[in-house]
């Protein structure tokens, strides 16, 4: 799964963390990308300012890598899309 | 337990330079640091001068991800924890982390930290907040960060006394090492005054100086902000010895009071009430004193009560002072200042020199003490002190004694 959205999200990560892009696969964890609770947060920060969403704190939690972070996101775009409440 | 203290590591980051030699160095060539201000466009505020400090490259010192964490506030104070560690020439081996202590001053924390946060919120309307404003933002995130670095253990934590923060820090440290709580200390402060939100309080208070800093000059017109950082480290002076170190000065004694008195008006028995304790506190009697770094803001209330309060301290010995104020060069860092200070004073004692009062112009009859004008001399300094009045009331002096 290599689509815009989730390039979107390996960049965002990439960047907050300092990190080379090629680095980042949708599989990796952020176990093997060295990211702990507060990177986590700065990343879902960017998150936020990027797609213009709102991540809630009860999803942000159970996030442990890159595909998680990446279908998070994708449902919280396509509620904003569809004028759905956000159920990440 | 009482142990004598020996000054053996000392870091500077500072407008005049930025590290301890290029500090020293700018100091006794009387070099004024104080230069049109840089992040502010010009206009935006009534003054136009500071003490910046465009030259300190974060990446010199920090990787992208470290700088994250770190107002530049917090990185003024570890570097020059940095430099004061190296330069002492320390080994954490043997368990000494675990009684090693770190105590930091600083006024303000991070204060452009939290105005870019406000900033989002009030201008931009968004609500959305860097996830790191809280740790850059914290006063203590200079103890934090030295701690991690350096696996200090110990005791740690931030005073926050408005100008007279780090030498309420260093006071501190040194009773702790003094008193045997800590075998070795880190102490100082750092400070980072230039965002515009913090610069538009400062402004409303109507102390700073629309040209330059003229401590004790007839012309002065009030302080000039500055940013920077020291750090000392402090340990037995036995222990010093026994590991061959360079011991700088010995720190014998802290005092502190407060004026309860007003505000932002000094009183010049609350400063001199502080002198008397720190020289009673070091045993010293005020004719052993030969220099005092002073407090010398270059607002006009400060420094003819100041010069009260020295001469009430001092009697007929006041005549035999050198008084001079460093902030005329390196700008008033205000949590750091006492830091910064205390560097100049005991890099003053080791090297016989005397650096001057810069910008000086006019003798005022209130200030009439010798403020070594504009050109710093040769002296030989066996003790001196250095001033910290704070805002508030809150004062801090610091004496010292070359071996």
């Amino acid at each position: 799964m290599s689509d815009e959205l989730s390039q979107r999200v390996i960049k965002v990560i990439a960047d907050t963390q300092h990190l080379p892009v090629e680095k980042i696969t949708i599989d990796s964890s952020f176990q093997d990308l060295n990211i702990d609770s507060l990177d986590g947060m700065q990343i879902l920060f960017a998150l936020e300012n990027e797609f213009d969403v709102n991540i809630p704190d009860e999803a942000a939690r159970e996030i442990r890598g890159v595909r998680e972070m990446v279908d998070g996101v994708r449902k919280l775009v396509e509620a904003k899309q569809t004028g759905s409440p956000a159920s990440a | 337990m009482v142990r004598r203290v020996a000054v053996t590591g000392i870091g500077v980051v500072s407008a005049i330079g930025l590290d301890r030699e290029s500090f020293w160095a700018s100091l006794r060539e009387g070099r004024c640091g104080i230069r049109p201000m840089q992040s502010v466009p010009p206009g935006e505020l009534r003054f136009s001068n500071a003490a910046e400090i465009p030259e300190f490259d974060s990446s010199r010192y920090f990787d992208l991800k470290e700088a994250g964490f770190l107002d530049p506030f917090a990185q003024y104070g570890v570097v020059a924890g940095r430099e004061a560690v190296a330069d002492s020439g320390l080994e954490w081996k043997q368990g000494l982390g675990e009684n090693a202590a770190i105590v930091t001053g600083s006024a303000l924390g991070g204060k452009s930290t939290e105005d870019e946060g406000y900033r989002q919120y009030y201008a931009l309307k968004s609500t959305r907040f860097n996830p790191l404003t809280i740790p850059r933002a914290m006063a203590n995130a200079v103890a934090s960060r030295l701690s991690q670095e350096l696996g200090i253990t110990g005791p740690a934590y931030t005073m926050a006394t408005a100008c007279s923060s780090s030498n309420h820090a260093i006071g501190h440290a040194f009773w702790m090492v003094r008193n045997g709580a800590a075998d070795v200390a880190i102490a100082g402060g750092s400070e980072a005054v230039f965002s515009v939100g913090i610069l538009h309080a400062w402004e409303a208070m109507r102390v700073v100086a629309t040209d330059t800093c003229r401590p004790f000059s007839k012309e002065r017109k009030g302080l000039i902000l500055g940013d920077g950082g020291a750090m000392l480290v402090l340990e037995p002076l036995e222990a010093a010895k026994a590991r061959g170190a360079r011991i700088y000065a010995e720190i014998v004694g802290f005092g502190m009071s407060a004026d309860a008195h007003h505000i932002t008006q000094p009183l010049s028995e609350g400063g001199a009430r502080a002198m008397r304790a720190a020289l009673r506190d070091g045993e010293l009697a005020p004719e052993q004193v030969q220099y005092i770094n002073a407090h010398g803001t270059g607002t006009p209330a400060n420094d003819s009560t100041e010069t009260t309060a020295i001469r009430s301290v001092f009697g007929a010995h006041a005549d035999k002072l050198a008084v001079t104020s460093t902030k005329s060069m390196h700008g008033h860092t205000l949590g750091a200042a006492g830091a910064i200070e205390a560097a100049a004073t005991i890099l003053a004692m080791v090297n016989g020199f005397v650096p001057p009062t810069a910008n000086y112009c006019t003798p005022d009859p209130a200030c009439d003490l010798d403020v070594v004008p504009n050109s710093g001399r040769p002296a030989q300094i066996e003790c001196a002190i250095s001033n910290s009045f704070a805002f508030g009331g809150l004062n801090a002096v610091l004496a010292f004694r070359v071996l």
